[in-house]
């Protein structure tokens, strides 16, 4: 967060450099069952970001070191491909993909009733496909929906969905302009039908109105979103959507 | 936030369909089947699938499944690795089963399990314990478990296996259209045996059923495919 104050991200009426107003979010397309050989799989388009995950399991967890005696591990690994921003990607794990599987994992670990699958391990697999700022959310989504596709118990699911402060404004779902030249993002993690927080990150500057202003904008943003998760769950598995 | 009713998906919608998370309302009184959790706020669905309530239990009807081996289960196992004096089956579980030597189907030398069942070869056989931490351990001491040598093993999701097999009618039905012999266990196998020709018929209906295999609400054309005449 650089925080380029002289780059004009919002205009005097609220509208941004997409067209959209503050709270609003971008266009969200979800299916499920994407990939018939794994046993679960969804595909989330967020913007012009497309991610793809893909579930496969419970297994039994290799290397034994890794195994719980309570409960299964979610073996997360977001990957961004070469050619899904204009600066090729080096292929492999880096800092940020090792860091956004951890959170990941550790966000859905939450809802995923892993204490019914002792000594097991369940692969996510997260692979951004094109990147417009926001992946991480996109992954957190799609993955929540891959692991319901798969007949994984869990108590709820997971959508995430990042605010931030461009211009002094604080706006719902940044795009790649103002992740790249705002002064805040606020990634948060939540479960659809609770309500409760599982993930919360902050990069920049907010004052405490501005942070509830984003927190608001995010617990606004995932109503439509689980619509369309729940949408997507009943065309792949036979529902009457 | 968007929440579901008692009686399928979101409100308004009248879906039958519930996701995790979904509020499946009181408890009523009513025993907790499969796939339904308690809470604070009232009971709620864990898995995807459609919702199956009576006045006795409220349950939700898996989409996916992924078999957990119970005590008794007549499973159908390949034998994935050998030991000096044991087995280890593959049982489309989570785990592999153990099948000690005492429990096979014939005694060697220590040493030379490998003479008796080899890598590849596939057994019926039934679940004898399993323990807390879901590793299990199968037997073939019993009436009818043998090493399977003719035919073909085809499998279906083990949910689906028990909605279509529940009643032995359309069991009964396969096996009289089409003159095989057909075993079904409980962890999503089935042995097929029988001519050439008749066990091509099975199997070409069972991926039929297959490719339907996601919709459970397809239950009673499925058992059509099983019951159809051969032409």
């Amino acid at each position: 967060m650089g925080g380029y104050g002289d780059v004009q991200m919002i205009d005097e009426n609220g509208i941004r450099v997409d067209g959209r107003t503050a709270g609003d979010i971008r266009p969200v397309e979800i299916r499920a069952g994407v990939i018939p050989v794994a046993d679960g799989s969804a595909e989330v388009i967020w913007g012009t970001n497309h991610v793809i995950a893909a579930v496969y399991g419970p297994m039994e967890a290799h290397p034994r070191k890794i195994q719980k005696q309570d409960r299964a591990v979610l073996d997360v690994r977001y990957n961004m491909a070469p050619f899904s921003t204009t600066d090729r990607i080096r292929p492999g794990f880096n800092r940020r993909s090792r860091e956004i599987s951890k959170v990941t994992a550790e966000a859905l670990e939450t809802v995923v009733l892993t204490e019914l699958y002792p000594r097991s391990k369940i692969r996510v697999e997260i692979e951004v496909i094109t990147a417009e700022a926001g992946t991480r959310c996109a992954g957190i989504t799609a993955a929540s929906v891959a692991l319901a596709d798969a007949g994984i118990p869990m108590t709820d699911m997971v959508i995430s969905v990042a605010s931030g402060k461009i211009n002094g404004i604080v706006v719902c779902d940044l795009n790649k302009e103002e992740d790249n030249y705002g002064e805040a993002d606020l990634p948060m993690g939540i479960c659809a039908n609770s309500g409760a927080l599982v993930f919360l990150q902050m990069d920049g500057d907010l004052s405490p109105e501005e942070f509830q202003q984003a927190w608001d904008y995010n617990m606004e943003a995932i109503a439509p979103v689980h619509v369309l998760m729940i949408e997507a769950l009943e065309k792949a598995n036979g529902g009457e959507s | 936030m968007s929440n579901q009713s008692a009686h399928g998906g979101r409100d308004g919608r009248g879906s039958r369909l519930a996701t995790p998370g979904a509020m499946l309302g009181a408890r009523e009184g009513r025993r907790l089947g499969h796939g339904v959790v308690e809470t604070d706020s009232g009971l709620i669905a864990t898995k995807v699938g459609f919702i199956h309530s009576d006045e006795k239990t409220i349950s939700v009807l898996p989409t996916h499944t992924r078999y957990t081996p119970r005590p008794g289960d007549l499973v159908i196992g390949v034998v994935e690795a050998v030991q000096s004096n044991l087995w280890f089956l593959d049982i489309n579980a989570p785990f592999n089963a153990l099948l000690p030597m005492s429990l096979g189907p014939g005694k060697a030398e220590f040493g030379g399990a490998r003479n008796v069942l080899n890598v590849g070869q596939t057994v019926l056989c039934r679940i004898q314990e399993v323990d807390e931490t879901h590793s299990s351990v199968v037997t073939m001491k019993g009436l009818g478990l043998r090493r399977i040598d003719s035919g073909l093993v085809e499998s279906l999701p083990p949910h689906l296996m028990q909605t279509l097999f529940s009643d032995g009618a359309a069991l009964k039905s396969l096996k009289a259209s089409t003159e095989c012999r057909v075993v079904l266990a409980e962890n999503g196998r089935m042995w097929i045996d029988g001519s050439a020709d008749s066990i091509t018929e099975v199997v070409a209906r069972i991926d039929r059923i297959r490719s339907m295999a996601r919709d459970i609400s397809n239950r009673n054309e499925m058992i059509a495919i099983l019951s159809e005449e051969v032409a």
